[in-house]
């Protein structure tokens, strides 16, 4: 079954409708809005509510007075800053929201006052009546202002700065002053957005009767946001229950919690008594939920005549928006997933995290990597330019070797733990990847396009992803008395075809067929132990806890056959749900096999009977010694288990791109005109869904390399909220993937797995970069990059601006320099 | 902006064929046609992604054509027949062809934005049941999906227009009559 390409457990709910998102639930529950704020920057002076009370419908109107007034009478703590989920020793200035603003707002679309009403109509006429006065403050918009500082977003925090941290191995600088040669280059890339087409949304019921809150919320970390509403409405634990529904989308913005919105509904809820509901609409989205990407950064490289590198500073200026809650995590990823699959020589990776007067910045699918990614891959093809060799050459002259596997680049990553590759086999990826795209044929192919008036260009980039993060997950399986198995994991679930995946590996661990094993993510009540998902985890770390699980009850379930069958456990084996004696043909009700079913019932010695294989498990229907307790001492009742996997550290996965583009002569259109995908995630669970989640990530990687970006005015307005005018790729928009897999375990876990997740959209805006600067004949820097980008970039070579490339496919080598690049060469 | 309103607000039975059935509801005048089927009648299969007609989560077919339920009010098409997603299955309320496409080509992850594709996939069936690849790919053209890449959405387009050849028994001759979703 592991390695079988089945189609989804999921799919018939959720293709006829059956689905239950967040907001299909709590019909009947009163609806909530937000008055949010207007302004990037500025004193809330007063709230006027006055011409809001009249409103028939209204429940409601709470604002930061009131949750202040709830933290004083009770023992909430709802007046207090938001957690600050992942602390660092070098975020010196950490600072997060209150879940109501308190005196001041620092982004457009941070929530003022909570209106509570009968529906949701009428709680937007509420907000449209409360009057909020503001002064107005200057806004710190982009990077460039925050690195300038003449104003401040958060007065006590000095020039912005969040955080400064220094990773070093070897004397990176030293080593480039020594180098033969040296380059440097400085990119940008513009902020972008998860935007899953499902936006958030809570839905809380309070019981008073029961004293029990549960809690549906659209995250990706239930058990987390538990533990923060728990203690936020001082709450005891074991009475909150959280379950994440069917989630339509999440890709990084889902994992950040608690968002303020997932403490004032239950809050809500148990004030009021009622089931209280909000969903987030499209603008809402936009402004209030989580951006990522935004980084300029500066390169400087120092490599010998064959383009090795000797040595490489990598500085990272990174915009985290008004607050940080989700920590560092972004910029370390850059600053340590830029190594890719290369060896650095000496390397110094330096960021700076900056405050802006604009919307928080947390993962977004990559998670930092297609930045860090962008670097080191523009960076290669600068070196390959500045020495007139093939892009291809100087990469495979860099690789990590698969025989220095383990590779200790001497760095700490983002869980903590070494950069520690743990397998991998790169030279063999980027075979596959000349072959796959053809690229030794390609100068050809540009050669008779150019003749025809065409450009054409081809790119390629490479990556190596740190994937399932620990520090662990569980699961829990059971097989009823019906030889149903039901399983369970703590993380959630938001469209991966976890449910199928998870199936696979027990239904192969336990000898079932897959159709009879269920699968509960994101909820709770049935898993209380779990991280979350994030970082292509659920694969590697639910996935491994549910084969460790799954391999407790097959030994269970082999020591009570074994007993029933008066055979050594070891001459049994499951077939299709039964145990049986190894080679002996199956002949249902024969000595030699026992259904799980039976296992099940006999696994559990019961005094009541309730129907007839119930009656098989009773004290004078077993039998046996009467010395003995019928549970042994160190046994428990029933055929289940639970079991956790916990990673020493990360496990790498890796994969390169290339495309194919052509760029109009007259329009500065970018046209697609092939994607290739090589991709090694180690041990293929269901390689149909493997390949879903890489079409996927490429759809996003070609829309954050072209179409996505959050354009703000210098005042801090988000001026393309709405899908009218951030631009994702509609299927016109994204090119048809062709993709092949190599597969190198991972040493770390039993299933030799790797995360495949984020994988597709890594590399996506260097090999456009790369494609794109092959086609024009200078360098691409920035990106996204649009057509009329590119059609001023041409202006502005042919003007004698930007520098010429050495060297294009199909051209005949000529004079010229990378963008920017200042050459040194001795 | 909402207008001013009074104390109470003003309200409107309407009538729809809802997938076959008629259905009645009590409105004012600016619900959404999209509000009306998830929360008045309880049709939550279709979903609202933008509320501002970009994304196409939310069509549904109106007296057969789709429409994008979000930027319709209720009031608006009072009267008219209506088929969602739940009634896109096979009379016998197995999954219709263009449902079973989805699940075999692997056209959907997160599910959210299916619905949509769904119904008009159905209903571009019916117009053009033997779509090139090129046309599959324009006919799902003004829906948005974060998930896929479009890629086996497109591929499930090809296979239901064969599943629906298939099960008509005639390689080239356009499908009819395939469940409550292709019925105008």
């Amino acid at each position: 079954m592991i390695g079988e390409p089945i189609p989804r457990r999921e799919d018939p709910r959720l293709v006829t409708g059956q689905g239950r998102y967040l907001d299909d639930l709590g019909a009947g529950a009163l609806q909530v809005a937000f008055v949010r704020s207007p302004h990037a920057h500025a004193r809330i002076v007063d709230i006027d509510v006055t011409d809001a009370l009249d409103v028939d419908g209204l429940v409601a109107i709470y604002t930061y007075e009131d949750l202040a007034a709830a933290d004083e009478a009770g023992s909430s703590h709802l007046s207090e800053p938001l957690p600050l989920l992942i602390p660092h020793p070098d975020l010196t200035h950490p600072r997060t929201a209150y879940p109501l603003a308190r005196d001041e707002v620092n982004h457009v679309g941070e929530p003022v006052v909570m209106v509570v009403a009968t529906d949701r109509y009428v709680a937007e006429d509420v907000c449209d009546r409360i009057r909020v006065n503001y002064e107005v403050l200057p806004a710190v918009v982009g990077l460039d202002a925050a690195i300038e500082a003449t104003h401040l977003v958060h007065p006590d925090i000095p020039g912005n700065i969040g955080a400064h941290m220094v990773q070093e191995r070897g004397d990176a600088r030293a080593a480039i002053a020594a180098a033969p040669h040296r380059l440097e280059l400085d990119l940008e890339i513009e902020r972008s957005a998860s935007m899953p087409m499902e936006g958030r949304g809570v839905y809380a019921r309070w019981d008073a009767d029961d004293r029990t809150l549960r809690v549906y919320t659209s995250t990706q970390a239930a058990t987390s946001v538990r533990a923060a509403i728990a203690a936020k409405l001082a709450v005891p634990i074991d009475r909150v229950e959280v379950i994440a529904p069917d989630v339509g989308g999440g890709f990084g913005v889902k994992v950040v919690h608690p968002w303020p919105e997932e403490v004032l509904i239950p809050w809500a809820a148990m004030r009021l008594g009622r089931e209280v509901k909000w969903t987030e609409d499209r603008r809402e989205h936009f402004i209030s939920s989580a951006h990522e990407r935004g980084q300029k950064q500066k390169v400087r490289v120092g490599f010998d005549d064959d383009g090795r590198l000797l040595g490489m500073e990598f500085q990272v200026w990174h915009d985290h928006g008004a607050y940080t809650p989700y920590g560092l995590i972004v910029p370390i990823i850059t600053t340590t997933q830029v190594l890719g699959p290369y060896k650095p020589g000496a390397y110094r990776g330096e960021f700076w995290s900056l405050y802006t007067n604009t919307v928080i910045v947390t993962p977004y699918r990559g998670a930092g990597r297609p930045q860090g990614c962008f670097a080191m891959e523009r960076t290669m093809d600068a070196i390959a330019d500045y020495l007139g060799l093939d892009r291809t050459v100087v990469r495979e002259r860099n690789f990590i070797q698969p025989e220095e596997m383990p590779y200790d680049h001497g760095l700490v990553f983002q869980d903590g733990r070494g950069l520690v590759y743990d397998s991998g086999n790169y030279p063999a990826l980027l075979d596959k990847l000349k072959a796959l795209v053809g690229w030794d044929s390609f100068a050809e192919y540009a050669e008779q396009a150019r003749a025809e008036g065409r450009r054409v260009g081809i790119g390629l980039a490479c990556y190596v992803e740190g994937t399932g993060v620990g520090p662990y997950e569980g699961a829990h399986v059971r097989v009823e008395t019906t030889g149903e198995v039901v399983v369970a994991t703590g993380l959630t679930t938001q469209g991966q075809g976890h449910q199928t995946m998870l199936a696979q590996i027990v239904a192969d661990e336990l000898g079932v067929p897959v159709e009879r094993v269920t699968v509960t993510t994101g909820d709770t009540r049935r898993f209380k132990y779990a991280v979350g998902t994030f970082a292509s985890r659920t694969a590697v770390m639910s996935g491994n806890a549910a084969a460790l699980a799954a391999r407790k009850v097959r030994a269970k379930a082999l020591r009570i056959a074994s007993e029933a069958l008066e055979v050594d456990p070891s001459d049994l084996e499951i077939v299709d749900g039964v145990v049986r004696v190894r080679g002996v043909p199956s002949s249902p009700g024969a000595k030699t096999e026992i259904p799980l079913s039976t296992v099940a019932v006999l696994s559990n010695p019961l005094r009541y009977a309730f129907d007839a294989e119930a009656a098989r498990a009773t004290q004078f229907a077993v039998g046996g010694s009467s010395e003995e307790p019928p549970v042994a001492e160190d046994d428990e009742p029933g055929l289940e288990a639970v079991d956790y996997y916990s990673p020493p550290r990360s496990t790498f996965a890796a994969g390169m791109h290339a495309a194919i583009v052509e760029t109009d002569p007259e329009t500065a259109e970018i046209k697609v005109l092939r994607y290739c995908v090589v991709h090694d995630c180690g041990n293929l669970i269901n390689p149909r869904i493997v390949e879903g989640q890489i079409h996927g990530g490429v759809a996003q990687g070609v829309g954050g390399a072209l179409y996505e970006r959050m354009v703000y005015d210098s005042a801090g307005q988000l001026l393309n909220a709405s899908f009218m005018d951030f631009l994702m790729p509609y299927a016109s928009e994204v090119p048809t993937v062709e993709t092949d897999h190599l597969q190198t375990p991972s040493p770390l876990n039993p299933l030799g797995v790797k995360g495949a997740g984020e994988a597709g959209v890594i590399p996506a805006a260097a090999v456009f970069a790369s494609a794109i600067s092959d086609a024009e004949g200078f360098a691409i820097t920035r990106m996204p990059i649009s057509p009329s980008e590119l059609f001023e970039l041409r202006e502005r070579f042919a003007a004698g601006e930007i520098p010429p490339l050495r060297s294009r496919s199909g051209h005949i080598s000529g004079e010229g320099r990378f963008v920017r690049a200042k050459e040194d060469s001795r | 902006m909402t207008p001013d309103r009074g104390p109470t607000e003003q309200t409107h039975d309407i009538s729809l064929t809802v997938n076959g059935v008629l259905r009645q509801a009590r409105v004012p005048a600016r619900r959404l046609l999209s509000d009306c089927l998830r929360h008045d009648l309880g049709l939550t299969g279709t979903h609202v992604g933008c509320e501002h007609g970009v994304c196409g989560a939310c069509t549904v077919l109106v007296n057969g054509q789709p429409m994008r339920s979000c930027l319709l009010l209720a009031v608006s098409v009072d009267g008219s027949e209506i088929t969602t997603v739940e009634g896109c299955t096979d009379p016998d309320g197995s999954l219709g062809p263009v449902q079973r496409a989805f699940m075999e080509c692997h056209g959907l992850q997160c599910g959210f934005c299916t619905p949509g594709f769904i119904t008009t996939i159905a209903a571009y069936l019916r117009r053009n049941p033997n779509p090139t690849p090129e046309q599959a790919r324009e006919a799902i053209g003004g829906n948005l999906c974060r998930c896929t890449g479009y890629q086996n959405i497109v591929a499930s387009v090809l296979r239901a227009a064969e599943i629906m050849r298939e099960e008509s028994g005639d390689a080239g001759v356009p499908a009819a009559g395939h469940g409550r979703g292709e019925r105008a």
